[in-house]
């Protein structure tokens, strides 16, 4: 029998611990449990025997850390080919006529993935591959993923078990003291993304004891549509007495984990500190239970590294702004790959009250997808708000939900075959909700009953895909209403009818409605009011906007969304300028005493430094407030710093303010489609190997200050990147950091590597490792000590 | 894997200390603008930041002589270890991490604000080492009949940083806490720290 089908009738019961186990039986400190599959098969079949003997259905091969990280591919097919064999001998062998499966165990890398690790997620996804490739060769049952503490490393992990085989899949998280996976995702979040992308089972194991998990079952529970399994600890592991003892007794785990199947869990057993003992009692507990049934819960949600977003419980703001559409600025940035600009417009947005942000890159200059995947990896270094991918390129859209941490809000499809035809089997596959616009091939039908029919056609495809109709937001388009008298209103009423008819969710790009008219925030602001009264669940619009800020705190206080309208009141406290002079009364009265630019930048006032800058370019041009006030306060700055009478974050508080007032000079020069004045180009990285980049970052604000056009790689970064980009950028100088002495092998490689195919090229290099005589070894022209060092050098080259 | 899991909540810890925390971040002589910084920086840290976590073990020494320690499970190279360990018998190998939540805030300030960024590094270095202080306060009142040597940490000396794989491998440090070795030998979460203590 199936286990997909054996599990719909019954309480599954799984295994107990291994590794701990086998420590018993005289595992050493340090050895690879793995390796005992070809030395000590007989203890492993024994153990496992044990475990189909006590009552298990499910037991997992020895292969927690099977992975090519850890064996050469070889080793590993010989230890995953021995640990399945095994199994498959133990369910033989062992009395009980329960059903018996063999699962493929599949534990983590041992690796952090980027952008908090060095493990690319791509590789992540080939290393799991490789193991699942062979559990299916050998015969498993079924993948087992357990053990994961990071979101991002579950979802290579499922998405190598999908793309490789057809088996069922188990997906099991070790949540933290805080009910958070390690990196910080909530059990809901999990669900979103795991029951997105086809995971058949759910749950939580290691970790700790079954009391302490209790929390994390509940939530599991409350929010998954497939069952929930539970392989809890026999509590925490204690050194006592020369030996490792766990403080959780084998009756009261029993109970925990019962109550936790009477809750509603379908699969339990054991991890760390149980033994075939506990699985036996588990067993007696559990027999002739009959299992809970599962109710599908009908959510609408989405989710990001961290958290769950749910559609419906109250309208969802999602952040406009990354959208070349109109935007110079933005479109400058782009071109030019400026990421910091679209990650200061994320957190920007995010400090406005987004709840979401979309995400749109399209530019006929750029490569769409190329972009669209790096700003989405970029902006989920940064944020934790979930994102909304909004590209009309499927290829783009494809590569950009692969790369995506959690469980994405899609943007769009449209009632046209092809549309639907190339998105929905990316939305099955990566997992997602996807907005769909109610037009299609006749175009955007002119009454709301058009509009409604449109969006019974898709939901009866996107059925026929396999995609359901919660993971389904309609927008029902927003036309201008200075070209069509009744636009807002059938676009009200096809909103109405898709939330009372349909029963579904929806979203606007409120601000089209008032195309073409002069002071478009009345307009916009007033029918968003309008739409969310008759039940919008989310607006695609501007943040920064204080009309529409305005309606929607003002909604949420009038319809019970806001506990004692304290949302409300602190948006309010923003609106009056009373708070700065009460809460910083002194600090208004110094900017006000500091007259000049120069000294508001000396002084490190960031907005003052704005201020000032916008009030200057009135009265003279870009280069010269950059000649006049700007380069001569850097330069104080930096003296000071070189002099040791300043030290390294008051000349970075410094840089930013002067940072502040060239973003206002770029942004004017950008609307006069005048160019701001730029030196040469200096590419920048972290080498191979290390993901330290506050130093980098350090020196490239310094560089941008005085007027350098910096190309930052990043960090951890292969010497064939560096000198990709100074040949594309034919850049006359390269900046290198490490942090580590161990990757400064991979730093004096990126050294040879540009002198001998970038000649043109000079290379400086720092970091906290590296000394004068060690830069001159590794053949480097620099050896910067410190940010200024590099200034000056760069400086000298001009 | 061997030994326990030790989890500190934030009460066990004394709170975060500017002093350190700007002597960790360069700050020699600083500025009001600094301090104003780095008190909005503290007050802005969201609650669940940190997550203190330890996991350790006691291993016996196999050997020691002028240049090798034989720990059963690896052989290390190092005078300066060996002159740490003369005279003792058995080790404490233990491994502390914050978390990722630091590394996080460093990330999301360092291309807008590397100010900003500098100070939450430096506050994540000044916490992984309170937490280092806190395990072995626990530590020392555990083995209230020996004592215990100030800390040893892997790149001390001429203790190679390679010897953390060994260090890794046997305390499980991935599963028990989350902490991770990548391919260069750097740990993530960044703030983190493995050492040995030697028990006298």
């Amino acid at each position: 029998m199936n286990i997909r089908e054996y599990m719909k009738h019954h309480t599954v019961l799984l295994d107990g611990g291994m590794g701990t186990y086998l420590q018993s039986r005289g595992l050493g400190a340090g050895e690879l449990p793995e390796t005992w599959n070809l030395t000590h098969p007989e203890i492993i079949e024994d153990i496992q025997t044990q475990y189909f003997e006590a009552g298990a259905n499910v037991v997992n091969t020895n292969t927690f850390g099977a992975s090519v990280l850890k064996f050469s591919e070889e080793e590993l097919e010989k230890t995953v080919a021995a640990a399945i064999a095994i199994a498959r001998r133990a369910a033989a062998k062992a009395k009980g006529d329960q059903a018996k499966f063999v699962a493929l165990d599949i534990g983590p890398t041992g690796r952090l993935l980027r952008p908090l690790g060095d493990l690319d997620f791509e590789d992540a996804v080939a290393v799991f591959a490789k193991t699942v490739q062979l559990g299916v060769k050998y015969g498993a049952d079924l993948i087992f993923i357990e053990t994961m503490n990071d979101s991002y490393e579950t979802k290579a992990a499922l998405l190598a078990a999908k793309e490789n085989s057809d088996l069922p899949v188990f997906v099991s998280n070790a949540y933290g003291a805080d009910g958070k996976l390690m990196t910080g995702a909530t059990p809901a979040a999990m669900v979103a993304m795991l029951e997105g992308m086809g995971a058949d089972a759910i749950g939580a194991n290691c970790s700790f004891g079954p009391d302490k998990l209790a929390p994390v079952v509940e939530e599991l529970l409350a929010h998954a549509s497939v069952p929930v399994l539970l392989k809890p600890n026999a509590g925490l592991p204690r050194f006592e007495n020369g030996k490792t003892v766990y403080d959780i007794t084998p009756d009261d785990f029993c109970a925990h984990v019962r109550t936790a199947v009477e809750n509603g869990v379908r699969l339990a057993g054991g991890c760390c500190g149980t033994t075939p003992a506990h699985i036996a009692l588990l067993a007696d507990a559990l027999a002739d239970r009959a299992p809970r049934k599962i109710l599908p819960k009908q959510e609408t949600v989405i989710s990001s590294y961290t958290h769950a977003v749910y559609f419906g419980a109250r309208p969802l703001l999602i952040g406009e702004r990354i959208n070349p559409t109109g935007k110079k600025r933005l479109k400058q940035a782009l071109i030019e790959g400026d990421m910091d600009y679209i990650l200061k417009e994320g957190i920007g947005q995010e400090e406005a009250g987004a709840k979401i942000l979309d995400v749109n890159v399209g530019l006929p200059e750029i490569n769409e997808a190329e972009m669209l995947c790096r700003a989405v990896c970029e902006l989920q270094a940064v944020t934790a708000l979930p994102l909304q991918i909004d590209t009309a390129d499927p290829a783009a859209m494809a590569g950009a939900l692969r790369r995506y941490n959690g469980k994405a809000l899609v943007n769009s499809v449209n009632g046209k075959p092809e549309s639907m035809h190339a998105v929905f089997p990316l939305v099955k596959k990566y997992g997602g909700t996807v907005i769909a616009l109610t037009l299609d091939e006749n175009g955007i039908p002119a009454d709301a009953a058009g509009r409604v029919a449109i969006a019974k056609r898709i939901l009866a495809v996107a059925k026929n895909y396999g995609i359901d109709k919660k993971d389904i937001v309609f927008d029902p388009l927003a036309m201008t209403v200075s070209a069509d008298p009744h636009a807002a209103q059938t676009t009200l009423e096809a909103l109405d009818a898709i939330g009372k008819e349909l029963g579904c969710h929806t979203s606007l790009g409120v601000s089209n409605i008032s195309f073409g008219l002069p002071h478009r925030e009345i307009i916009t602001a007033t029918f968003f009011a309008a739409a969310l009264e008759r039940g919008l669940s989310a607006a695609i619009m501007n943040p920064y906007s204080l009309d529409m800020m305005k309606t929607y705190r003002a909604h949420a206080a009038l319809h019970g969304l806001d506990a004692n309208c304290t949302d409300y009141i602190a948006f309010c406290e923003t609106l009056t300028d009373a708070p700065a002079a009460t809460a910083a009364p002194a600090r208004k009265a110094a900017d006000a005493a500091m007259t000049t630019l120069r000294e508001a930048i000396i002084k490190g006032r960031r907005e003052y430094a704005a201020e000032l800058t916008r009030t200057l370019l009135t009265e003279k041009a870009g280069l010269a407030i950059i000649e006049e006030e700007i380069i001569p306060a850097l330069d104080t700055v930096g003296r000071g710093f070189e002099e040791k009478t300043v030290y390294l974050p008051q000349l970075l508080i410094s840089a930013e303010a002067a940072g502040a007032a060239f973003e206002v000079i770029r942004a004017q020069a950008a609307t006069a489609q005048a160019d701001t004045p730029r030196k040469e180009t200096v590419v920048i990285a972290t080498v191979l190997g290390d993901i330290h980049d506050i130093g980098k970052n350090i020196v490239r604000l310094l560089l941008e200050n005085y007027g350098y056009r910096v190309v930052d790689l990043g960090r951890d970064v292969a010497p064939e990147t560096v000198l990709a980009a100074v040949l594309r950028e034919r850049a006359p100088l390269v900046g290198l950091s490490a942090l580590m002495t161990t990757t400064v092998p991979a730093m004096a490689e990126t050294v040879r590597l540009l002198h001998e195919k970038a000649p043109f090229c000079r290379v400086m290099v720092g970091g906290a490792v590296l000394t004068e005589a060690y830069a001159a070894e590794m053949g480097a022209d620099k050896y910067a000590a410190d940010a200024m060092d590099a200034v000056r050098y760069a400086e000298a080259l001009q | 894997m061997t030994g326990e899991i030790l989890l500190f909540d934030g009460t066990a810890l004394p709170p975060p200390c500017e002093k350190e925390i700007l002597r960790y971040s360069a700050a020699g002589g600083d500025t009001e603008e600094t301090k104003a910084l780095l008190r909005r920086c503290l007050a802005a840290l969201p609650h669940d930041t940190f997550c203190y976590r330890v996991c350790t073990a006691e291993l016996p020494l196999r050997a020691v002589t002028q240049e090798v320690t034989d720990l059963g499970f690896a052989v290390w190279k190092s005078r300066d270890l060996a002159r740490y360990l003369a005279g003792c018998e058995r080790i404490l190998l233990f491994a502390a991490t914050v978390g990722t939540g630091i590394d996080r805030l460093v990330l999301r300030h360092g291309r807008t604000s590397p100010a900003t960024a500098l100070l939450y590094s430096a506050i994540g270095t000044e916490r992984v080492e309170a937490l280092c202080d806190a395990f072995c306060k626990k530590m020392a009142e555990r083995y209230e009949n020996n004592t215990l040597k100030p800390r040893f940490s892997p790149g001390y000396g001429d203790l190679p940083l390679s010897v953390q794989a060994d260090v890794f491998r046997v305390l499980g440090c991935a599963q028990k806490i989350g902490l991770t070795l990548g391919a260069g030998g750097l740990m993530s979460p960044t703030k983190s720290v493995t050492a040995i203590v030697a028990i006298k």
